[in-house]
């Protein structure tokens, strides 16, 4: 602490210029929390994946729909704990740009499968007595300020017998997420409303969802269930659920390369920016530290006070520019709704953290050691 | 006897000669290499400094009168000889002995002051005594004596560019006297300053030399400057000459 005056006194030598290299650092950290809050947007399917849970669906396309009795079957295959259906909806509420996941869905099963969705028991039972209620996401009701009892119209592709498009549902629930990456942005509901209204493919659903009770057997169990339905009219492609949502995220494209190669970018030029202004700022001032040293500073110290000097400047735009992500982030998500689990995961601002203070040591090493190794004598007379 | 111990017997006050020698420099050479060309700077220099002494320096240029200085600091090692201060013999010192021991044992004044311009006096004089254990009040009120020894109480606040040069190089002395040294060094300290400031420097040399008990060894290519000292001993080509100059 004694020494801080010190340190301080050199970053502010050149004002200009340490708010340039403060900026630029902040702006690289700025992007580094952006840009993780983004990539782990894409990745949030992945990552909330489920290793116990299997999803299974027609083996020519997902968009194909499997049969209803296909369910007891599963449910007697060895390892099998559980399963549940799921069937897209494709609804859209009020304009097509107010996109959301619609799901119909059997209630008690599904909500079984996902136990991380937190559902008051008072809203779970008002939601299972009612066949046309649904329930939502916290997000999601947060985003349209719905609130429970609300009539939502839903128009979709789906025509009902009555011969219209217009679904409508009663909120019955809203649930949150057990942690802050479970999906909070699905609309579920009661597929036998939708099997019982619509004209056509009745007894079907889109896709099973499958517990296992044992995930390393994982392999094993898939292929025992395809080989199940081989040769039936509906043959079925079983994978985890980790590998069904990374086959999405690839359809949008590897974000997560493309965000670690433009942070690669970003911080090596950092690194050359505030490099080069900690070499300047020891060029500068080889007589002062020469100085130091002759009123008794060891070497040791004189390195260690450089480093820090780089350290505090990498700390203190590093801090700012994590914190002012933060800030934008909590905003919520950028794009109204493509990426509707926006935040900045722990992992991302540790790791944002540990790179502050590589990036501070990084910069600083190589001044600090031409310090340290400055002899007294020649630095006074250059001086 | 060499040319410097003949004249200190001659010229340091008996109070002096009877506490013992502080400095003893024996047959120490310094040799510089530029290129393939030797430059023998120092050949040969004894000298003996006594508690409490005031030496001047003096010599022409290039005749390593910095040199000598550098090594009393224990900045530079000789090539070849033994420099003793205090009983400590500083050429066989490590470079982190050498570092402890300045910090604990020398106060160096530059003739260009050398004050670190981004911190105000008050922070250049508190410098040595970072390295020690003091409190932070302990080191303030350090720092306000040693301000108020050179006379510059009221200019703690000051950053350097606000001083004048008989200023600055106050704050410097205080900054040499601030750990409470035994041995002052001073690189031409009036150099750089007009003829009033010069006085003042000189004057407070003197009464840190006679008030304070400080041994000063002070290189000048002054006579006024050398004549504020106790005695004088001069540097020609490597050598300490035989004439004293006072």
């Amino acid at each position: 602490m004694r020494f801080l005056p010190l340190i301080w006194s050199n970053l502010r030598r050149k004002r200009v210029r340490t708010i340039f290299t403060l900026l630029s650092i902040l702006v690289a950290f700025l992007l580094f929390g952006y840009l993780g809050a983004v990539s782990n947007a894409f990745d949030l399917g992945v990552k909330i994946a489920g290793v116990d849970r299997l999803v299974m669906t027609h083996k020519v396309s997902i968009i194909l729909p499997l049969p209803l009795s296909y369910q007891d079957r599963i449910e007697q295959v060895p390892g099998v704990t559980d399963v549940a259906n799921a069937t897209w909806f494709g609804g859209v509420y009020q304009d097509p740009k107010n996109f959301f996941a619609q799901m119909a869905v059997d209630p008690e099963r599904y909500l079984r499968l996902y136990p991380e969705f937190l559902l008051p028991e008072a809203q779970k039972k008002a939601w299972l007595a009612d066949r046309t209620g649904a329930i939502c996401g916290r997000y999601l009701a947060d985003r349209f300020h719905w609130k429970i009892g609300d009539r939502i119209p839903l128009t979709a592709p789906w025509q009902k017998k009555d011969g219209s498009n217009s679904w409508e549902f009663t909120l019955d629930g809203i649930y949150d997420g057990a942690t802050p990456s479970t999906d909070v942005t699905q609309f579920l509901f009661h597929w036998k409303y939708l099997d019982e209204a619509r004209t056509r493919r009745n007894g079907m659903v889109g896709w099973y969802i499958i517990r296992i009770g044992h995930p390393d057997q994982a392999p094993q169990i898939a292929a025992r269930l395809d080989d199940l339905f081989a040769n039936s009219d509906s043959e079925t492609k079983t994978s985890t659920e980790k590998a069904f949502m990374q086959g999405f995220a690839k359809q949008v494209g590897n974000i997560g390369a493309i965000i670690t190669a433009i942070l690669t970018v970003v911080f090596f030029i950092i690194l050359l920016v505030a490099g080069n202004t900690m070499m300047q700022s020891v060029r500068e001032r080889v007589t002062e530290l020469a100085v130091l040293k002759t009123v008794g500073f060891p070497n040791g110290l004189i390195l260690t006070l450089v480093l820090c000097e780089s350290v505090v400047l990498a700390v203190v735009g590093g801090a700012l520019g994590l914190g002012l992500a933060w800030l934008l982030i909590s905003r919520g998500d950028p794009t109204g709704g493509a990426l509707p689990i926006f935040y900045l995961p722990g992992e991302s601002a540790v790791l944002g953290v540990v790179f502050i203070f590589l990036l501070g040591a990084a910069t600083g090493s190589l001044p600090a050691i031409q310090a340290m190794r400055l002899r007294v004598v020649e630095s006074l007379r250059r001086g | 006897m060499t040319p410097a111990t003949a004249s200190q017997s001659q010229d340091a006050t008996p109070a002096a000669q009877s506490q013992g020698a502080l400095v003893r420099v024996r047959d120490v050479h310094k040799v510089y290499t530029r290129g393939s060309e030797r430059i023998d700077v120092l050949q040969g220099v004894n000298l003996e400094v006594p508690r409490g002494d005031f030496l001047a320096l003096m010599g022409p240029s290039g005749s390593g009168k910095t040199t000598l200085l550098n090594l009393l600091a224990g900045l530079d090692r000789p090539s070849g000889g033994q420099v003793e201060i205090g009983g400590d013999r500083i050429d066989s010192m490590s470079e982190g002995q050498l570092a402890r021991w300045r910090s604990q044992h020398v106060g160096f004044v530059f003739q260009l002051y050398n004050l670190l311009p981004t911190l105000t006096a008050e922070r250049n004089v508190e410098l040595p005594l970072l390295l020690t254990p003091l409190s932070g009040s302990d080191r303030k009120r350090h720092v306000a004596a040693a301000l108020a020894v050179v006379g510059l109480a009221d200019r703690g606040k000051h950053y350097p560019r606000q001083l004048s040069g008989g200023q600055e190089q106050r704050v410097a002395i205080a900054r040499a006297i601030v750990a409470d040294p035994t041995l002052l060094l001073c690189d031409e300290p009036t150099g750089d300053l007009d003829r009033k400031s010069e006085e003042e420097i000189l004057d407070l040399l003197q009464a840190l030399n006679r008030d304070h008990g400080k041994t000063i060894v002070m290189v000048t290519h002054n006579a006024h400057a050398a004549a504020c000292a106790r005695r004088t001993v001069y540097l020609n080509k490597g050598q300490l000459q035989p004439e004293a100059i006072q």
